[in-house]
């Protein structure tokens, strides 16, 4: 809501300058936006009246212009199409500066001299609507400085109200409020009454009694609209609230909007043909708006109509035929009151830009609607005249907001603001003061009744917000709860996410966030599920819910490798969205991506490419943390993602943990990737589990090692090989560790040699030779048996 | 006793002549052996006169001291030399740069995230989490925020069917929370949130922390505690903490927190768009339709609830004057937190 800080003051003197003002009602909960002054600094610019013009003898689009500036004659001279003689327009003064920082001077120009210049209201800083100068009424004095007949010593003050205080969308509703947060008293003018000059009266039916407890309705016949100009004061009173003057009677029912906050419309009587009708739309029911838009309706929208058409939304705009035009001579006024519900949601449905609907669907006042009917006739009369029919109102008390007594107790807002002092007194006379009926008869739980404009007021913490409000947040003391400790609620047996975060990055991953909806198409590239649909994406390529974390890392690794950094490491942890059904399965994972050299560039090591086994590696120290490393399994297998002889599934005991392998050749070439990318993801949970640890007693006997190294066929998995070495060595296998593998020159080329180093310990005894030899044998002969092996 | 003094002589030249410890050794065997010179002169004693003997084993005593002295120093001397030049040989230029994997760092998002959790779990808060995609009822209903409320407007829903949503606010957990545990609570939801919005200072997708506190004689005053208390500890700044009246339908009486300007310590700049005050917070008393969702009895209960944005508390942190970049994941930027 913007408003002229003058116009404000016309109603209420808060006694404060405006930068008090605007702190007052910023912690009074009307957050002040913006404190602009009406213009830029134009002095030096009079009124001033063309009385002459003549064709410049050299130059064809220009006139030279006598002009009267209340005091003499000046010539100037002037481009503008609209000069002519008799218009009021603004002169700027030699000396003069334009906001756009133009020094105007007096000049020859093409031999003629101009003593300023004739201005257009966009060169003087103001919205402008029309090409050309700036013309004022008719009436407007010459000579009079601009500043002064605009009244342009104002400030523009916009507040950024909170959905629940549409009270305050109108300069009543401010001034009451400021009277209110600075006690000053309300000095605003009283409704008025104007005298019924006719008898026409509008035929009026309510169909919905429940969306429309109130319709008023009145006649202004015979009305002069094509000569009627909006004044001036009020112009410039709706530009300063930031809307544009169209005519008249589209001025004059904005200008009460912004008066009084209540919304009006205004037929053009002779396009109404037999009773207005509020009711619901039929379906598929057509209505062309003022705005041009053609709607199509159906039962959730209330309308008004006459007997044929769709005349209207109600409480939200009017429509094109029924609308005041040029050649209006009669008018029916409406003044309604709508109940939010059926206003709410409907603008910007139908993508309507609308100030009634803003103020409906956040309430207005019920008892609002005759004051605003009869301010709204009173303007009327004087700009276009007319005769006055008397006001028709229908209304349903039964559907009408019945004043609500709120239960108040001081006890409770006491506690609830922490505030053990409060006075009794202090909170009715505030009460009061807002308006509100106190009724504290029946001792310690008031009833109190707000008045019908606070209608956002409707129990007993709405009160305590309220005082609170006018006690001062500020004034309220801040203190820390003080309870009794409460021991956390942690498990041994349950790691944190953190931890898993902070092993990648000591291991020299970033940490990325990526979107949660993600690109179809790499979705399906990547050979998830098909994916949870948003209805209304921000894009396309933000329109599913991912599957996989990986279809946001991998863009954000391309998006690295462009630009020149050839070594990513990234993971993300978060949610993955997996449609089961009809239902979802929204499971944190943790998942990784990369790709360049394995180190950071250095001089140690010779220049290797991250490998399958780095990755795994990172994934393993995921898993140790556990405590139980045993109980994870990586099995070759299939994944559309990943190059088929590079992808391992990682297995909890048999619950699937997640994937890790090199990304397929194929996807890496339709994202310009020609280095390979190694990706891991894997649920969270499983790695979360962990094992409170069991102290082992220490083997005090000398271990033993022996290496030894077998010919295997080259596809044979490592695994069979170690799963049969620790079944040959039995509980005296304290560690295996595998110290080379090699393929090649001196062997067949269809195996491949694993050297693998055996450490045994018995924990009560040095072991003896013949019985380090009697594992060794068992050992190997299992593993030449079950993996067709030889040893070397 | 000419012979002595000739044998010191050379006994001294061949120790000097030695310059490892293996010549050394045999130079000491050579002398003091068994079989050594010295040790033969000892031996040759008994073949002097009874008078000169006593004056003949003194001197060649003294020198066999003398020289075994002289021997270990130089045994010493030669020691030292061979560590010298091992040491020497041995040198590195440690300024080259070390070997190995560098730390990454966590996103700015997680590192604040992570920074206001330790906060509160220390104030015995614990941390709760819950589902992004979530139903009308926890992320509107239950909020007191009907159909066609207008606070819907603000809310810019992502929508995958009318009771499927992306939850727009943390605050759903609240309710889940609370119908899940009894009174009191403690808690904090961090987590994802989704808006309908992109520009300059919006992203479709942000962070939020929402806290609620439910116990007995709950107030106004503690929010205002506890809220003041985390800006502060979060800034490391003593800094100006202001409530101002504010409307969330899950709060009554509701209030925006706004905080003394970070950059300019109040006395306005770009950030603060020349106000001296940010913005960082909405918070207020859990409405009683709210506790009633939650299976909460607000006559004998109260609660405070405050929500805000993970991103704007980060910018204001280290600075980030781009929204945008957080979702980038441009190394460059990740690498700076």
């Amino acid at each position: 809501m913007k408003f002229s800080e003058a116009w404000l003051r016309e109603w209420i003197d808060p006694g404060v300058d405006t930068e008090t003002l605007a702190r007052r009602l910023t912690m009074a909960g009307l957050e002040v936006d913006a404190v602009e002054p009406v213009s830029g600094v134009v002095s030096d610019v009079v009124v001033a009246e063309v009385v002459a013009t003549a064709p410049h003898p050299d130059a064809e689009r220009l006139r030279v212009c006598q002009v009267d500036d209340g005091t003499q004659r000046v010539q100037v001279v002037c481009g503008a199409e609209n000069v002519r003689v008799g218009i009021k327009v603004p002169l700027v003064r030699p000396g003069a500066q334009l906001p756009d920082g133009t020094l105007i001077q007096a000049a020859q120009i093409r031999g003629q001299g101009s003593a300023g210049m004739l201005a257009a209201a966009s060169e003087l800083g103001f919205e402008d609507a029309i090409d050309g100068l700036w013309e004022f009424p008719l009436d407007a004095p010459a000579g009079v400085p601009l500043s002064d007949y605009l009244g342009l010593d104002d400030t523009v003050i916009e507040v950024d109200l909170t959905p629940n205080r549409a009270d305050c969308l109108s300069i009543l509703g401010l001034a009451r409020e400021v009277g209110l947060i600075t006690d000053q008293p309300f000095k605003g003018p009283d409704p008025v009454c104007v005298e019924v000059s006719s008898t026409v009266r509008p035929d009026v039916q309510v169909d919905d009694w429940q969306a429309c407890p109130r319709f008023l309705a009145r006649s202004l016949s015979a009305i002069d609209l094509p000569n009627a100009v909006t004044p001036i004061w009020i112009r410039e009173r709706l530009r300063r609230s930031g809307f544009r003057s169209i005519d008249p009677v589209v001025d004059v029912t904005n200008y009460v909007m912004l008066e009084l906050g209540q919304p009006m419309h205004a037929y053009d009587a002779d396009q109404v043909s037999g009773a207005l009708r509020v009711r619901r739309a039929r379906a598929q029911e057509q209505l062309r708006t003022l705005d041009g838009k053609a709607l199509e309706l159906d039962s959730s929208v209330l309308v008004i109509a006459d007997d044929e058409c769709a005349l209207g939304m109600a409480g939200v705009m009017g429509g094109a035929n029924s609308g005041v035009g040029a050649n209006t001579r009669n008018l029916v006024l409406e003044c309604a009151h709508f109940i939010p519900e059926v206003v709410a949601g409907r603008a910007r449905r139908f993508g309507l830009q609308s100030e009634a609907a803003h103020r409906f669907e956040r309430g207005v006042d019920p008892e609002l609607p005759r004051r605003a009917l009869e301010r709204a006739t009173e303007l009327l009369v004087q700009l276009v005249g007319g005769t006055v029919g008397p006001i028709v109102e229908v209304s349903d008390p039964q559907g009408l907001p019945s004043p609500t007594r709120i239960p108040l107790r001081i006890e409770r807002i006491r506690r609830l603001l922490g505030l053990p002092g409060l006075e009794a007194s202090f909170v009715r006379g505030l009460l009061q003061r807002m308006g509100a009926a106190v009724d504290d008869t029946a001792g310690s739980t008031w009833a109190v009744t707000p008045p019908t404009h606070r209608f956002d007021l409707a129990i007993e913490e709405d009160l305590v917000e309220e005082v609170g409000r006018l006690y001062g947040y500020d004034q309220i003391p801040v203190s820390l709860p003080a309870g009794p400790l409460r021991p956390p609620v942690t498990s041994e047996t349950l790691r944190s996410t953190r931890a898993l975060r902070d092993l990648l990055v000591a291991t020299g991953y970033q940490e990325a966030i990526t979107y949660s909806f993600v690109d179809p198409v790499v979705e399906q590239a990547l050979g998830g599920p098909a994916p949870l649909q948003l209805q209304n994406p921000m894009s396309a390529d933000m329109s599913v819910m991912r599957t996989t974390l990986w279809s946001g890392l991998l863009p954000a690794v391309s998006y690295n490798l462009n630009r020149q950094q050839p070594r990513v490491r990234l993971f993300e942890t978060g949610l993955r969205f997996l449609p089961l059904g009809d239902g979802l399965r929204q499971e944190p994972v943790i998942a990784g991506a990369a790709t360049g050299s394995r180190w950071p560039e250095g001089w140690t090591d010779a220049a290797e490419g991250v490998d399958f086994f780095d990755a795994k590696g990172d994934v393993e120290r995921l898993l140790r943390g556990t405590g139980e490393f045993d109980a994870f399994r990586f099995v070759a297998g299939v994944h559309p993602a990943l190059h088929p002889g590079q992808t391992a599934q990682v297995l909890r005991e048999d619950e699937s943990v997640g994937w890790l392998g090199a990304l397929h050749p194929k996807l890496a070439a339709s994202w310009e990737i020609d280095q390979p990318v190694f990706l891991f993801e894997l649920a969270v949970e499983p790695l979360l589990r962990a094992r409170v640890p069991s102290h082992q007693p220490l083997g005090r006997f000398p271990s033993v090692r022996r290496d030894l190294a077998f010919l295997v066929d080259v596809d044979l998995p490592y695994d069979r090989l170690r799963e049969a070495v620790e079944e040959g060595a039995g509980p005296l296998l304290e560690q295996l560790s595998v110290f080379d593998l090699y393929q090649g020159e001196g062997i067949d080329p269809k195996r491949k040699s694993i050297a693998l180093g055996l450490t045994l310990r018995d924990r009560s005894r040095t072991l003896v030779d013949s019985e380090v030899q009697a594992a060794v044998d068992q050992v190997v002969a299992l593993v030449q048996d079950r993996c067709a092996a030889t040893l070397r | 006793m000419q012979h002595l003094e000739q044998l010191v002589t050379e006994a001294r030249a061949a120790m000097q002549a030695a310059t490892e410890a293996a010549e050394l050794d045999q130079v000491r065997v050579r002398f003091f052996g068994k079989k050594g010179r010295l040790t033969e002169q000892l031996k040759q004693l008994g073949t002097l006169p009874a008078e000169e003997r006593p004056d003949a084993g003194a001197r060649i005593n003294a020198a066999k001291t003398q020289l075994q002295q002289e021997l270990e120093s130089r045994r010493q001397e030669i020691e030292q030399r061979t560590i010298d030049a091992l040491l020497k040989k041995e040198r590195i230029d440690v300024t080259l740069p070390g070997r190995g994997p560098r730390p990454g760092a966590l996103h700015p998002v997680t590192r604040t995230l992570d920074r206001i959790e330790s906060f509160f779990t220390g104030m015995g808060f614990a941390v709760a989490e819950g589902p992004e995609v979530e139903d009308d009822f926890h992320n509107f209903e239950a909020l007191n925020i009907p159909a066609h409320h207008p606070a819907r407007a603000m809310h810019d829903t992502f929508y995958f069917a009318p009771d499927r949503l992306l939850r727009t606010h943390t605050s759903p957990v609240q309710i889940r929370v609370m119908e899940a545990q009894q009174p009191p609570h403690r808690i904090i939801c961090p987590g994802r949130v989704y808006r309908c919005d992109s520009d300059v200072t919006h992203t479709p997708m942000f962070h939020q922390v929402e806290g609620l506190m439910v116990d007995q004689d709950i107030s106004f005053a503690h929010l205002k505690g506890v809220v003041s208390a985390f800006l502060r500890t979060f800034f490391e700044q003593d800094l100006g903490v202001r409530f101002r009246p504010s409307y969330f339908p899950f709060t009554e009486p509701s209030a925006e927190v706004d905080m003394q300007c970070v950059l300019c310590g109040g006395g306005g700049c770009r950030v603060c768009k020349h106000t001296g005050w940010l913005e960082v917070m909405g918070c207020g008393m859990v409405h009683p339709k709210v506790l009633a969702a939650g299976g909460v009895d607000a006559e004998r209960f109260s609660g405070f609830a405050f929500g805000m944005g993970v991103e704007r508390l980060a910018m204001l942190r280290y600075g980030v004057d781009d929204l945008r970049m957080f979702f980038e994941n441009d190394l460059r930027f990740l690498a700076q937190f």
